[in-house]
């Protein structure tokens, strides 16, 4: 497995927009047949690092290899081979989904026929229907069709989800689950945790052009030592909670302040939760909500940078 | 063929248009609107009167026998206060002596016109016969009128225009809605998606020539000496060109607003220089070989040569180099400089 050339190698790609460094000198190797995530809050670089490696932006500096081939010398032949789908693609309102298909198909020498790609995204029944006529989701699967009619070695999806209801969600993760299955090679960004985690086997975190930590989800969420984030606020007194008392308890390795509530990193759940109740009643502190959750990619972008993903 | 990139992207633009109801509703109504006006400008009017006053109720009889004097029977001074205020031009009134005196401005050709059609009415009813017996035929000749002139200039301007505003904004739109940098993120070979537009208005032109010159031709008798066949390879050919202008126009604004700007100030010079309304020679001869090469003034004239002279395509060269010109430098300036997302 090891041995097999990867799908995508990038080094040291450097990318500046005037005096915006996008992109800061980046590493990266997508194997085949596996779904690799770039993972970071908007503006990380993640579109341009994409982008890039599609071909539709010229970098600054660095290498880019897909399938083993550089886009300067083979960019014709990497077209055919690979499918990508933009952030916020819109196709024309005025054709239908089949029109759509059979227009993209015809710009491959070979794929599958129209109506086997409408199948698998599972739009059979909008088959006819005018694109301006389909909800947020359905648009989204007719895009992720689009990208599939090359049957394509390479599938690129640039934030799928982005600005969907959580049932369209579900059911894009489980197309996109599906081609997993199938083999199918995929690079995809998203700013949402909970999708890297569910749909990538390694993901990459980026910040400010840079990637910050790589590995698969689990390995990422065991470096920074922490199994379990228990989270709990203390009405308007919570100024007045004593971060380094809570920190030093029985089974917590550290604390801050949080949205006006106190985030405890925890090692041992069943340690911490009585230490922290026992806490909290001597130091007369009411206790307004408590939660617990096993620690996330979303715990380990706070703990590299020190902010959330959705407003950093 | 179905499954062929060019004919998809074809399809696709037909698609939009078609299914767009305003833009169909214009591009139906345009050539319509434009040929009644023309109707109507150029309705089949009787020979001009002229009006005039008399003072007196025998003068005013003696004149009312040419149909062509509208005649008011007034009273000296009320005469004289309509000929000043241009109700009339011409008054006549005794003069001395059993005379009778015109009082109109000579320097005014309808003032002279009705000086001599009001002499005659009174010299006739004199009595005066005249020596030599006469006829009249009036000869109003197809090909030489300013209708004739109009319409091929219409159809110039009609092809110039459509091409140029209905490229333009299905393309700024295009790449606005990121619909454009979609297309070309799969292998489609990019001169294709600009080739489409040329088909695409290609497709449209029976309608948009078809009606101005079939109401010229029914309505008001515009001729057509020249080749039916050759006229249709004009009109194709003026459309290739004016496309590929417009692609070029379009070629990097990002908003309608920016590519509308442009259009005009393309199109605006040609309005007026190419001899659409009036006849480009009215320009110094300084400039004539500027507004010759203009696609504009190369496609009126050629409409022009082969609908009132008849010419054929070897008499149209120039005509036909300035338009191949226009086409090729375009076309190739619009895929090198072309914005793509």
């Amino acid at each position: 497995m090891a041995s097999a050339p990867p799908a995508l190698l990038v080094k040291d790609l450097k990318k500046s927009f005037k005096d915006v460094v996008a992109v800061n000198g980046i590493d990266l190797e997508v194997r085949p047949a596996e779904c690799f995530g770039l993972l970071g809050p908007n503006g990380a670089g993640k579109t341009t690092t994409i982008e890039i490696c599609e071909g539709l932006t010229e970098k600054d500096s660095g290498v880019v290899e897909v399938l083993g081939l550089r886009w300067d010398t083979h960019g014709h032949d990497l077209r055919q081979r690979l499918g990508i789908q933009l952030q916020e693609t819109q196709l024309s309102d005025k054709i239908s989904v089949l029109e759509t298909i059979q227009l993209f198909r015809s710009f491959f020498r070979q794929g599958p026929q129209p109506d086997d790609v409408i199948g698998l995204v599972e739009l059979q029944e909008k088959r006819d229907a005018r694109v301006g006529t389909l909800s947020g989701g359905q648009k989204q699967r007719l895009a992720l069709a689009c990208a599939l009619v090359g049957n394509p070695d390479l599938l690129f999806l640039d934030e799928p989800t982005t600005g969907l209801d959580p049932q369209a969600r579900r059911q894009l993760w489980d197309l996109i689950t599906q081609f997993k299955k199938d083999g199918r090679t995929i690079l995809l960004t998203t700013h949402y945790m909970d999708e890297a985690q569910q749909l990538c086997e390694r993901v990459a975190i980026m910040d400010h052009g840079k990637i910050i930590a790589r590995g698969t989800p689990r390995e990422l969420i065991a470096s920074i030592g922490v199994e379990h984030v228990v989270e709990f606020s203390t009405g308007d007194s919570a100024v007045a909670a004593n971060l380094a008392a809570f920190a030093s308890l029985d089974g917590v390795s550290g604390a801050r302040a949080d949205n006006g509530g106190v985030q405890l990193q925890v090692t041992e759940l069943h340690l911490a939760v009585p230490a922290v109740l026992a806490e909290l009643s001597r130091q007369g502190l009411p206790l307004t909500e408590l939660r617990t959750h096993s620690a996330t990619l979303e715990d380990v972008f706070v703990a590299l940078t020190g902010r959330h993903l959705r407003d950093a | 063929m179905r499954e062929h990139p060019l004919f998809q992207l074809t399809l696709l633009r037909f698609r939009e248009f078609v299914r767009e109801p305003e833009a169909l509703f214009w591009a139906f109504a345009f050539p319509i609107l434009l040929s009644a006006g023309l109707g109507v400008a150029f309705r089949n009017q009787p020979a001009d009167t002229v009006h005039v006053a008399a003072v007196t109720a025998s003068i005013a009889a003696s004149l009312r026998q040419d149909k062509l004097l509208v005649v008011d029977e007034l009273s000296a001074e009320a005469a004289r206060a309509a000929l000043r205020t241009g109700k009339v031009t011409l008054v006549a009134e005794p003069g001395s002596n059993g005379s009778v005196l015109y009082r109109y401005d000579d320097t005014n050709p309808e003032g002279r016109t009705a000086r001599m059609l009001a002499d005659r009415a009174m010299q006739v009813a004199a009595g005066r016969k005249d020596p030599t017996p006469v006829s009249d035929d009036v000869a109003r000749e197809p090909g030489s009128r300013y209708i004739d002139f109009l319409v091929p200039g219409m159809v110039g301007m009609g092809i110039m225009s459509n091409a140029i505003w209905g490229l333009g904004f299905s393309i700024v739109d295009a790449r606005r809605r990121k619909l454009m940098k979609r297309i070309v993120a799969t292998p489609m070979p990019r001169h294709y998606y600009l080739l489409s537009f040329l088909l695409w208005r290609m497709l449209l032109l029976p309608f948009e020539v078809g009606v101005p010159v079939g109401f010229g031709v029914l309505v008001f008798g515009v001729p057509m000496r020249g080749s039916f066949l050759e006229l249709i390879g004009l009109c194709i050919f003026g459309s290739l060109a004016f496309s590929s202008l417009g692609l070029l126009i379009a070629s990097r604004a990002r908003t309608i607003e920016a590519a509308s700007g442009i259009m005009n100030i393309v199109m605006l010079p040609m309005w007026i220089v190419s001899g659409v309304f009036f006849s480009a020679d009215r320009f110094p001869a300084m400039v004539q070989p500027f507004i010759k090469v203009l696609p504009l003034t190369a496609v009126n004239d050629a409409l022009r040569a082969n609908m009132l002279q008849g010419s054929g395509f070897s008499q149209l060269i120039p005509q036909l180099a300035a338009l191949a010109g226009c086409m090729v430098i375009s076309f190739s300036l619009a895929l090198k400089l072309f914005r793509w997302r």
